[in-house]
């Protein structure tokens, strides 16, 4: 059966149809599902986009958490259903609490729209199934504020529990220990701020977001084996 | 009663102020080579009906942890004061 990805669409939000045309590109059904609703019924996994959600108005993701939609992610996510929150997305996540740390302003302070290297670190999540410990995927960042911080207890934990999912070879916005993506307990939600559906077919550049975003279907129910483009 | 209440929000102790970092770095370009512990903040001002100081204040300090602030990364300092009164109709 075709794993059916619900795109969290806030006001604001701005990557939601590469995310629909990358999931729709590799086999798998999107639906974009809108702020307002309060169930995610027929539903394998849920990616929270990239954008500036509620324009991102006092922090990033601050208000977004408190959109209705969110309850129904919460469920979603502690059902252990795969939840991946990708840029913004990932700021949305970390404000809800359903990842630890906090993005803030990038240390040079300066918007970043580049190409990054970064190297799957844990491969029993959501979004690395698909791949190896240290592979190094080349994936679009666009973001100002990335910077991922928390404090020493938590990253303790993090890497005492394998938690951190991906690391910038060379750290382009001051990042903690260089991570780019970090997972939940249940490792069934994960945080990205790379976009790998920006890297998800070679006209694009890159197709480095596939073995991701395959990841992210085969645990939405899409069995590994089924052919898929890309 | 109703308050106006001044919530300042900074960074937390420890917790790398990117802002205040760069601010810091071009004060002594302008001559300024004494400042030092530079950190940029924000203020959120606000008014509140409550039925007594202490109500307001526990209220704003509930906003400020829901909301306001990430404690995970940021502190915060509620002032409060008595409203002056608007003109009655």
């Amino acid at each position: 059966m075709t794993a059916r990805v619900g795109v969290v669409v806030f006001p604001g939000t701005n990557c939601e149809l590469d995310v629909v045309w990358a999931v729709e590109h590799l086999g798998g059904a999107a639906e974009l599902v809108w702020h307002g609703r309060t169930e995610l019924d027929g539903l394998d996994a849920v990616v929270v986009p990239g954008g500036f959600a509620h324009g991102d108005y006092l922090r990033t993701g601050a208000i977004a958490r408190f959109s209705p939609v969110m309850d129904a992610v919460a469920a979603f996510a502690a059902a252990g259903g795969p939840v991946v929150g990708i840029c913004n997305g990932f700021q949305v996540l970390t404000e809800a609490g359903l990842l630890p740390g906090a993005l803030q302003k990038n240390a040079g302070l300066k918007f970043l729209c580049a190409v990054a290297e970064v190297r799957i670190e844990a491969v029993d999540t959501v979004l690395t199934n698909q791949c190896s410990v240290g592979d190094v995927l080349r994936i679009p960042i666009n973001h100002f504020e990335g910077n991922y911080v928390c404090g020493r207890a938590t990253l303790a934990r993090l890497r005492d529990e394998d938690r951190v999912v991906a690391r910038y070879v060379d750290n382009p916005n001051g990042s903690l220990d260089d991570i780019a993506g970090v997972c939940n307990e249940g490792r069934n939600v994960v945080g990205l701020m790379p976009h790998p559906e920006r890297a998800s077919e070679m006209l694009l550049g890159s197709a480095d977001g596939v073995p991701l975003l395959r990841s992210l279907l085969v645990a939405a129910g899409l069995r590994a084996d089924q052919p898929v483009a890309g | 009663m109703r308050f106006d209440a001044r919530v300042e929000v900074t960074h937390l102790p420890g917790i790398l102020d990117p802002q205040g970092a760069a601010v810091e770095r071009a004060l002594p370009a302008l001559g300024y080579d004494n400042v030092g512990a530079v950190s940029v903040g924000k203020v959120v001002r606000l008014s509140i009906d409550a039925v007594d100081a202490e109500a307001a204040t526990a209220q704003v300090h509930e906003m400020c942890a829901r909301l306001l602030a990430n404690p995970v990364i940021e502190a915060y300092r509620v002032e409060l004061s008595v409203a002056e009164e608007t003109i009655p109709a």
